[in-house]
């Protein structure tokens, strides 16, 4: 037993050094290059330690105010995605669920969409999406409490409604926006991309990720007894209703969080707590952290790709669905799972 | 620790299931539910258990009245041990067993050392050591049973609830599963099944409460109650009951061999 807890402690430690090492690697790549000792220098010098400046002032500038802040959030809104998909597949008792199950992310589209239409400014544009992305899932919440039957179902349909809805939404304010330049920015903001990245966006997103995270980080083991249905749940001793309402406004905080920044990012939520799942098992104790990381680096990752690959920048909710899909037949047509004892 | 069920009613809207039902367990007792399906036993099962509160009529734990228990509060009372469990994921056995102890923790911790050596205590004690890091949904409907149990166990709760325990599994591991249930009864533990074995329940509980359309047909103890008439009177059958082994066992044989 301790052998396998042990094992998998080991597994979640090594894709933390990973995290950091793919962070590190991270600001050496990009047009203008930055050594690992020029930037190792501008962190030092930036966190208050006492070296003399041996670096240029663009470079400086490349590594602090572009990359720092796109890395930043790139882990963050991976972390958050992965973790809120996992804990939803966990509550709802199903594998396909994902970070927009509850219509937060329609819900954001819409608001971005409608704040682009307003004029607003890119702080706007996030502010927006946030605020629409809660509401929305505070709307499928309120319908749901009137769903006659099952609650989860009744909760999931409302979701997958409410969903739909807003996503006609958001096709009717594209088909009214000026088609010269709001349309494109509608369209590009629901492709989902991190180029924008700027502190300021970290300022604003940073602390309802944290509000997210930490419960979801914490109510992972609660996550495993909720996996085995509400009677048994609740002769465990877990109040099943409360939990799933807990894991429900912690997923939305962060999701609501990761797509008023980055717009609409697939896939990430699915596959990466299967892909997890396959490395540590289905215990949440692991598998929440796990998550977490492993939806960091891998959204760093793509984020590296897509803004190297092409000088245009293929936005990173394109090429997620590209790797995503396939990497989820790969998974599916996987021999076995992970526990073939 | 002891069971009381007073003027238990219940419906379903305005479908009436459960209708004046009174009994009681007390502490090293085996009981058994028997009753045809549909007269609203797993009902019943389910309102003692604390899963369904819309009855009226009481059930006391002790003298306590279940009702005014928090959920976590009744899972260190009464445990619960399902037909079969099917979560979607696969956990390991141990991790299954560890899940007992989640009425013990409080809501954001994960289980630590003493929690774990608690559940080697309990797998021991039904032998299932050896199935420790096997997958839980590759074992068979026997060793899953017997991983229900020890995860029972571990919650600490003096009452154990089987639903329908022996309903999935072959011949063998029936008797195993019900020696189990018989030897904790024993060491004090207060155990309640629902069956469909009037046999069974004759060989290894010390009570039976016949059900018959949502109310108690008889109740005591299995020489009084497993008869030819509650037989007839609950499942619609005649049978002759035959007495072996000095009356330790009774067999039900259908009316037509007799003939």
């Amino acid at each position: 037993m301790n052998e396998i807890e042990n094992k998998h402690r080991r597994t979640v430690l090594l894709m933390g050094i990973a995290l950091i090492l793919c962070i590190l690697a991270s600001f050496t790549l990009g047009r203008y290059p930055v050594s690992p000792a020029e930037l190792l220098g501008v962190l030092g010098y930036k966190l208050g330690l006492p070296i003399k400046p041996f670096w240029t002032s663009s470079v400086e500038a490349a590594v602090w105010n572009i990359r720092l802040p796109r890395v930043i959030l790139s882990v963050l809104v991976g972390a958050c995605l992965a973790a809120a998909g996992g804990a939803y597949q966990g509550v709802f008792q199903n594998p396909m669920a994902s970070p927009d199950i509850l219509g937060a992310s329609a819900g954001a589209g819409f608001g971005a969409a409608l704040a682009i239409l307003l004029g607003a400014s890119s702080m706007g544009i996030t502010i927006g999406a946030f605020a629409a992305s809660l509401l929305t899932v505070a709307l499928v919440f309120t319908v749901s409490r009137h769903a006659r039957g099952d609650r989860v179902l009744g909760l999931v349909l409302a979701g997958i409604m409410i969903s739909s809805l807003f996503q006609s939404g958001t096709s009717f304010l594209k088909l009214v926006a000026d088609p010269n330049n709001q349309l494109p920015q509608i369209t590009y903001w629901l492709m989902g991309s991190l180029s924008g990245a700027a502190w300021s966006d970290i300022g604003f997103v940073l602390l309802p990720m944290l509000c997210g995270l930490i419960p979801l980080f914490l109510l992972r083991w609660q996550l495993n007894v909720i996996t085995m249905g509400d009677d048994e749940a609740r002769a465990m001793g877990v109040d099943p209703r409360k939990i799933r309402l807990w894991i429900a406004v912690a997923s939305t905080l962060v999701t609501a969080s990761a797509v008023s920044v980055s717009g609409m990012i697939g896939w990430v939520g699915l596959v990466i707590p299967h892909m997890m799942r396959r490395l540590v098992g289905s215990d949440y104790r692991f598998l929440m952290p796990a998550s977490m990381l492993g939806g960091g680096i891998f959204l760093l990752i793509v984020d590296n790709v897509s803004r190297n690959a092409t000088t245009a920048g293929i936005p990173i909710g394109i090429l997620t669905a590209f790797i995503g899909a396939p990497f989820f037949l790969w998974l599916i047509t996987g021999k076995g799972d992970h526990y073939e004892h | 620790m002891s069971i009381e069920v007073k003027n238990l009613s219940f419906s379903y809207g305005d479908r009436p299931v459960l209708h004046d039902i009174s009994f009681s367990v007390g502490n090293g007792e085996f009981l058994s539910i028997l009753g045809p399906n549909g007269v609203g036993k797993s009902t019943l099962f389910r309102c003692v258990l604390g899963l369904l509160s819309g009855y009226t009529g009481s059930v006391s734990v002790d003298g306590t009245d279940a009702r005014t228990f928090s959920i976590r509060e009744a899972a260190k009372h009464i445990a619960y041990i399902p037909q079969s469990s099917r979560s979607i994921f696969n956990y390991s056995v141990f991790d299954i067993v560890l899940m007992g102890r989640t009425s013990g923790l409080s809501t954001f911790r994960s289980p630590g050392k003493k929690d774990k050596e608690l559940c080697q205590w309990a797998m021991e004690k039904v032998g299932i050591t050896r199935l420790q890091d096997r997958c839980f949904h590759r074992l068979s409907g026997g060793e899953q049973q017997l991983v229900l149990i020890a995860r029972a166990l571990v919650q600490k709760a003096p009452v154990l609830m089987l639903d329908e325990p022996t309903a999935n599994l072959d011949f063998g591991n029936q008797l195993l599963v019900l020696e189990q249930a018989r030897s904790l009864a024993r060491e004090g533990y207060t155990v309640i099944q629902t069956t469909h074995h009037p046999e069974q329940s004759y060989m290894y509980s010390d009570r039976i409460l016949a059900i018959q359309k949502g109310r108690v047909l008889t109740e005591g103890k299995p020489k009084e109650v497993l008869t030819e008439q509650t037989i007839r009177a609950l499942y619609g059958v005649d049978v002759e009951i035959v007495s072996l082994y000095h009356d330790s066992a009774r067999i039900c044989i259908p009316a037509h061999i007799t003939k």
